[in-house]
């Protein structure tokens, strides 16, 4: 149940000729999506991201179609997660009605296909590339979902498209290098690829949280702040990594190990930023007031 | 055309939520929703203090993030302004719940009661379309429909008026039609200044904050 009655809180008020002049009570943790919410962001954007990126590596036989698997079960756990908190589940059919405007609704219609042209994939590996632009499409979707969520400074913000595109993605590649060395597959390319995926991350990352600086009340800033740790070691790390093994000599054994802790790092870290950013630090607007009222003689 | 608005006068709120307690007689909500409820903000530092009571609920936005996420169509805004939910098409997904930048949605997931145990009241009451899915606040919009349909005048005649603004001990509160230059509503916004919360994302809210008089003078010394 969403919280009821009054915000408890710091108040502000805005400094003499800043601008916009508020007052209120400060934001507050929104209540209204859990765990469930952000296992649906978590899954569905892991999945995508290994979809595309196994397609794009090149994963040859049984490992292309074990992560076929992988990438298809996370999707469907996302969206699992999603159905068991709706308070409807039993009409959940009904997600499907407004395509024209909600990106909920345009996410649950490339679900099916997402699955079925994957799962077909799995058969006929022809059909392994329209699987992955639908997984991009699919991936587009959630992150619009976040961003049309308009009562969230934090999530309304442009750049949370690119940014839960980008660590879609980097997750992804986490995955895939979380079971390509026990394979022997792999190459430099894809390697590298990997690299400029966590690169990107960190980019977009940064970028977004200087665009949200200045926007976001103390409280909220600061649960960005928490979430922002697991992102960061979830990029820099593995992006280090990804240099050490490009530029040192290692034994092939041990490079292994080195990319399967990379990898590691990077699904780990881009959950758990998903999970803080929906459960954490979603922060709502809270309420403001560009004047307070005149009562009696004027101050 | 017609376009349902609420104003609140934040210099005659007082702060007595009989607003709240009134929407929740009306519209027999469970404990802790309240579709009207007033915020208490206090400002500024001692000895230099103010104090603002705000009225709150669903702005009824005439761009309302609320409907264009809904999966389901179930949020509407008629041609009147008033946004609504269709119980019977809502999942609960509380996607309009992250996207109203007013907090003014709630989704019950159970049945709850006052006092623990269901009271005869609340089970005369109970409803359980309003169970696991969006409610908001709907500006009484049955009590406007069945007074047009008797041909009284919303924000005029009580009976066709949303309970909150009957109820204001002040007031505060005021209800009517902002196209129509005669309604009250209009007088206030033209008597007085006003702003809408949140008025930088667009939603074009009809919720109005009267703060001052329009010409700013100094009200008059009264003994």
């Amino acid at each position: 149940m969403s919280p009821p009655g009054r915000p408890q809180g710091e108040y502000r008020r805005a400094q003499p000729g800043g601008t916009p002049v508020t007052f209120g009570p400060n934001p507050w943790q929104q209540q209204s999506w859990d765990a469930r919410a952000a296992g649906n962001f978590i899954g569905g954007g892991a999945g995508c991201g290994l979809l595309i990126f196994t397609t794009l590596a090149g994963a040859p036989g049984s490992l292309r179609q074990g992560l076929l698997v992988l990438a298809l079960l996370l999707v469907s756990a996302g969206l699992l997660c999603v159905w068991a908190e709706i308070g409807r589940p039993w009409r959940a059919i009904n997600v499907l009605f407004h395509p024209q405007a909600s990106w909920m609704s345009r996410e649950a219609l490339v679900a099916p296909l997402l699955l079925g042209c994957g799962a077909a994939a799995l058969v006929w590996p022809a059909l392994q590339p329209p699987a992955a632009l639908l997984a991009a499409a699919f991936l587009y979707c959630q992150a619009r979902i976040l961003h049309a969520a308009r009562g969230i400074p934090a999530w309304r913000e442009p750049m949370t498209v690119p940014l839960l595109v980008a660590t879609g993605l980097a997750e992804g590649a986490g995955l895939y290098w979380l079971a390509a060395p026990a394979w022997g597959a792999g190459g430099t390319a894809a390697w590298i690829g990997f690299g400029v995926l966590l690169a990107l991350r960190f980019a977009v990352g940064a970028r977004w949280y200087r665009r949200l600086v200045p926007v976001l009340r103390p409280a909220a800033l600061s649960a960005v702040n928490r979430a922002g740790h697991g992102y960061n070691a979830g990029s820099l790390l593995p992006l280090a990594l990804v240099l050490l093994v490009l530029a040192a000599p290692l034994p092939p054994v041990l490079a292994g190990l080195l990319q399967v802790l990379a990898g590691a790092l990077a699904v780990a870290g881009g959950a758990l930023f998903k999970f803080l950013l929906v459960t954490r630090a979603g922060f709502n607007q809270g309420f403001a007031l560009p004047h307070l009222p005149v009562r009696g003689v004027r101050r | 055309m017609t376009r349902w608005a609420m104003v609140a006068d934040l210099r005659r709120c007082v702060g007595c939520q009989t607003c709240t307690a009134a929407c929740k007689h009306a519209n027999a909500t469970p404990p802790g929703v309240q579709w009207r409820r007033v915020i208490d903000m206090e400002v500024g530092e001692y000895p230099d203090v103010q104090r603002a009571f705000v009225p709150v609920g669903c702005q009824h936005c005439e761009d309302p993030p609320c409907m264009h996420v809904c999966p389901s169509t179930a949020t509407r805004r008629r041609p009147d302004g008033i946004v609504t939910i269709d119980y019977d098409l809502c999942i609960g997904c509380a996607y309009c719940a992250v996207a109203c930048p007013y907090q003014a949605r709630y989704k019950t997931e159970r049945p709850t009661f006052a006092y623990g145990r269901q009271s005869e009241h609340e089970r005369k009451r109970h409803d359980d379309a309003r169970i696991g899915v969006a409610t908001k606040c709907t500006f009484c919009v049955d009590r406007i429909d069945s007074g047009l349909a008797q041909g009284l005048t919303p924000g005029v005649d009580p009976e066709a008026t949303p309970a909150c603004v009957n109820a204001c001990i002040a007031q505060a509160l005021a209800f009517g039609d902002r196209d129509d230059p005669g309604s009250n509503v209009s007088r206030l916004l033209a008597e007085n200044q006003s702003f809408r919360m949140h008025e930088e994302l667009g939603t074009g809210p009809g919720f109005h904050y009267l703060w001052d008089r329009k010409d700013g003078d100094d009200p008059p010394a009264t003994s």
